[in-house]
């Protein structure tokens, strides 16, 4: 295994770019909790047990390629059953499962056991991120991609974390038992910590259970794993593990923060912004939130996205207009905003939707008029 | 049942055809009956399939040689893996074993031809429409199928693009072709095997096939029905897998896997015969234990019925549910690994030669248990957790699917294209293509594994910087493999056009009834049924 891990490595470095990028680890993570260690033993025993049985198997052979063959003059033997030999190779095959069904059954059963936990996080997938809940606190929050176009397009550098940082990661303490509820708001999504030995599904409309107990506070990173559309490989998974006391100060702050930014918002509702003002903020909301589907220029992609530029709706009735967007469609792609953007991002979304590639209603959609529009329903 | 039918065929032949070999030009084609010639179109439209989805898995390797986006968008990309893995399965690698079938079963048992040659022709003819279908979905308004080869509900019905209805007659078309192809190979074993060739005198070869053909009848329709129900939730406004309207996502999966699982054995028990024949003649002795052969492809093939959710241990099953699919799982090695087993006795004390068809059977007994020894690990439920929808599991099933179920077709190509010819290829050209096809295949594929391990999920366009040195190696090695398999193209086609004679039995060690019959098979063989002693 040395021999090949080197010999691994030496082709690696003949291929190795000057990125700032970490050596790939070869194996599988022991991870940061009893479970994933656990899991990382099956993980080593099965192994070495498919290494000596291939050991023996293919040495048989290999011995036999080397000397039974015509050229060293030998003749065929005659024999071509033995039933001794047959129930052997049958039962011998059956005693190592067993043996191996044991540990596997332990782990797999503690892996499955979420009760009593100390905090609880709803976990809900959406295309194409993740959204996370607190059900102790006042505290929610969607966690985003944070690579940019940019990079991911070649033209900036890559950042060490390419991919795999997010613009809010979800924050849970170490030493106490986590529980996820799991699930999604439109296709499937797999929420996967390798380092946790988590991956569960979250299937719409149903709500799957994980937990974990964390033993080193650390930041750890993982991703989707289900094929969930389009932008599957851009929608990472951060987990920040803080020690108790921390994470409570970070907990208090950020409920804090939430508050902050609500009133804010009622602030905002008595404001209006300029035309300008609504139009700016609104390409920068439009780019970070609707531009994965309906594209930067609007047009979507045909047969898969509509397109805004000209469409019914964005240059029609302006109720119908946030109608869809704070509320989504139902039975497609198209996902409700209200709950994951501000009154703020809204509002400029909708006014730089009208406006935008050559749509001209003039409309200056503000803060109070969406609110207007949620709260009439 | 049939009797009167190929009674019929049988005093036609008799009758017409007694001394004229094949019709000539295009009608041949078009309208043969002849299993020979449908063979033939099988194996060609196989070929034909295996370089249209290697293309693709050429673009998907582009894509993956170095981090960032630079050569397709991400939808564009799920499209490729998507169709990539479509015609693999159903364009290439099942086709290819209706081929080697329509070609041998008839001569290895004795029997004129198929037992019903007419449906053997439609359900080869069908197939290409199916598959044009199938890709100038790619050329439509908003693109093909890019929910993955396993069309995961809701993503292919409600968020899937406008041409997936095109997607889902396509899926019909082929799982007609492959029930007609199943119920013909089935009525022809049963009804046609010459005199005194019992079932347990029968190839292995044949054997793998009748038991295969079962397992297609068995789960096609399932499949239909897992297509249909995705054609009527997103166009009709049913809600089979939509929780909103009192369906389950997961169901779809528990339906799909049930054609899934059948459909990997499918792929490979046909594979275990092909290297079963393969083996004694190059040991020049007998396949040691046969009859427990028999036994154990009946039992995968049972066993394979109740394993499927093995591949949705991550969906949230009950820990019942858990454990009892990782136990059957775990079982299935047993019976996989008695054949492996029985090869080595086989080779044990042999007389071995390494012509080329006992190259690839033997880098398929390898390369096919390393992917068996993967399938062990995933096999575990715990661990599954890790490698799931990992490039483990892509590396997993490659090394079953491409150096497993291909290599095996490349060895049955290569054993049995002396007889269909008359000719012997091209030695030296051959042993190039199969260690070049070694080499860069386990370039492509043994990489995968530690990506996998190392945390890279599978179907994105795009990775973290630190799998970049491997995916190279991986891209570079897929390149040199879909090269590698153009020289297949030459030999057969050399082979066809001309070449050394060749005796009937071909190979030196060779027993059956298929080395009996003139180099190249004449049009028509066992008009005559044999005597079998």
């Amino acid at each position: 295994m040395t021999a090949k891990q080197s010999s691994w490595l030496l082709s690696a470095a003949v291929f190795a770019n000057n990125a700032v990028a970490e050596e790939m680890p070869l194996n599988l993570t022991k991870g940061v909790t009893e479970i994933s260690r656990n899991v990382y033993d099956l993980h080593m025993i099965i192994f070495y047990i498919c290494c000596v049985i291939g050991a023996v198997v293919f040495g048989i052979m290999f011995w036999s390629m080397l000397y039974h063959r015509k050229s060293k003059g030998v003749a065929p033997a005659n024999f071509h059953e033995s039933t001794k030999v047959e129930i052997l190779w049958t039962a011998i095959p059956f005693v190592i499962l067993i043996a191996m069904a044991f540990p596997a059954t332990k782990t797999l059963i503690a892996m499955e056991d979420t009760s009593k936990a100390d905090l609880t996080v709803q976990v809900t997938g959406s295309q194409w991120k993740w959204h996370y809940k607190y059900f102790d606190h006042e505290l929610e929050y969607y966690s985003l991609l944070a690579t940019t176009k940019d990079e991911i397009y070649d033209k900036r550098e890559k950042s060490v974390n390419y991919l795999l940082e997010v613009d809010r990661p979800l924050v849970i303490p170490t030493g106490q038992k986590v529980r996820f509820l799991i699930t999604s708001d439109d296709v499937i999504h797999s929420w996967w910590v390798p380092e946790f030995a988590i991956k569960k599904d979250a299937n719409p409309g149903f709500i799957n259970e994980a937990w974990t107990r964390v033993d080193v506070p650390g930041i750890y990173r993982g991703q989707c794993a289900e094929l969930c559309g389009k932008d599957h490989g851009f929608m990472p998974v951060v987990v920040i593990a803080k020690e108790p006391a921390e994470f409570d100060k970070w907990v208090s702050e950020q409920v804090e923060i939430a508050k902050k930014a609500k009133e804010e918002e009622q602030k905002l509702l008595a404001m209006n912004m300029s035309f300008d003002e609504l139009m700016a903020h609104g390409e920068k909301a439009y780019n970070a939130n609707c531009a994965a589907c309906h594209q930067p220029n609007g047009q979507g992609i045909p047969g898969v996205f509509p397109a805004l530029k000209g469409s019914a709706i964005a240059i029609g009735d302006l109720g119908a207009h946030i109608d869809i967007v704070v509320n989504g469609k139902p039975g497609t792609a198209m996902q409700g905003y209200g709950k994951q953007l501000g009154l703020k991002d809204l509002a400029a979304i909708i006014t730089y939707e009208r406006n935008a590639w050559g749509n001209s209603t003039g409309d200056a959609v503000q803060a109070a008029e969406v609110i207007k529009y949620m709260s009439g329903q | 049942m049939s009797t009167t039918e190929n009674n019929a065929v049988d005093s036609n032949h008799h009758a017409d055809d007694h001394h004229h070999g094949a019709p000539k030009g295009i009608k041949r084609w078009f309208l043969t009956t002849n299993h020979k010639d449908i063979g033939s179109m099988y194996l060609i439209f196989s070929l034909v399939m295996f370089f249209i989805g290697g293309a693709m898995a050429m673009v998907i390797r582009a894509e993956l040689f170095q981090p960032g986006l630079q050569i397709v968008e991400p939808d564009f990309f799920n499209q490729m893996t998507t169709v990539h893995g479509l015609i693999m399965v159903f364009g290439a690698v099942m086709p290819a074993f209706v081929g080697l079938a329509n070609w041998m079963v008839p001569m290895m048992i004795g029997a004129p031809d198929m037992a019903l040659p007419r449906m053997n022709n439609w359900s080869f003819w069908i197939l290409p429409f199916a598959f044009l279908i199938l890709l100038s979905s790619l050329f439509m308004e908003g693109g093909g199928p890019n929910f993955g080869w396993t069309f995961y509900a809701p993503l292919s019905t409600t968020f899937s693009n406008d041409s997936t209805a095109f997607f889902v007659f396509s899926v019909h078309i082929m799982g007609i072709s492959s029930i007609m192809g199943a119920i013909n190979v089935i009525v022809t074993i049963v009804n046609l095997r010459a005199p005194g060739m019992t079932y347990m005198k029968m190839p292995l070869f044949v054997w793998t096939w009748l038991i295969t053909a079962f397992l297609l009848i068995a789960v096609m329709p399932v499949l239909a029905g897992a297509v249909t129900m995705v054609l009527t939730d997103k166009y009709f406004a049913t809600s089979f897998f939509d929780a909103a309207g009192g369906g389950d996502p997961v169901m779809f999966q528990h339906i799909f896997w049930f054609f899934g699982h059948p459909e990997v054995y499918i792929m490979i028990l046909p594979a275990f015969g092909i290297v079963s024949q393969i083996v004694p003649t190059f040991s020049r002795k007998k396949l040691f234990g046969y009859s427990s052969m028999v036994y154990a492809t009946a039992s995968i093939a049972l066993l394979s019925f109740v394993v499927w959710a093995h591949h949705m241990f991550t969906t949230g099953m009950p820990l019942a549910g858990e454990l009892f699919f990782m136990y059957c799982t775990m079982l299935i090695s047993v019976p996989t690994g008695v054949k492996v087993f029985n090869w080595v006795a086989t080779m044990w004390r042999g007389a071995l030669t390494f012509e080329v068809p006992m190259m690839f059977s033997i880098a398929f007994i390898v390369l096919f248990t390393i992917g068996g020894f993967s399938g062990l690990m995933l096999a575990i439920t715990p661990v599954d957790f890790q490698y799931h929808d990992t490039y483990f599991v892509v590396a997993h099933f490659h090394y079953v699917l491409v150096t497993g179920a291909i290599f095996s077709i490349m060895a049955g190509a290569y054993y049995w294209l002396p007889k269909w010819t008359g000719h012997m290829f091209d030695i030296g050209l051959a042993k190039a293509h199969f260690w070049l096809s070694l080499i860069s295949v386990n370039v492509l594929f043994f990489p995968m594994h530690f990506v996998g391990l190392a945390g890279m999920p599978r179907r994105i366009p795009d990775y973290a910087t630190q799998f970049a040195d491997f995916n190279a190696i991986i891209s570079i090695g897929g390149f040199a493999f879909g090269l590698s398999q153009i020289l297949f193209v030459v030999v057969v086609y050399k082979c066809i056009k001309g070449g050394d004679k060749v005796s009937d039995q071909v190979w030196e060690g060779a027993e059956g009834l298929e080395w009996e019959v003139a180099s190249p098979a004449p049009y028509h063989t066992f008009s005559t049924p044999p005597e079998i002693k």
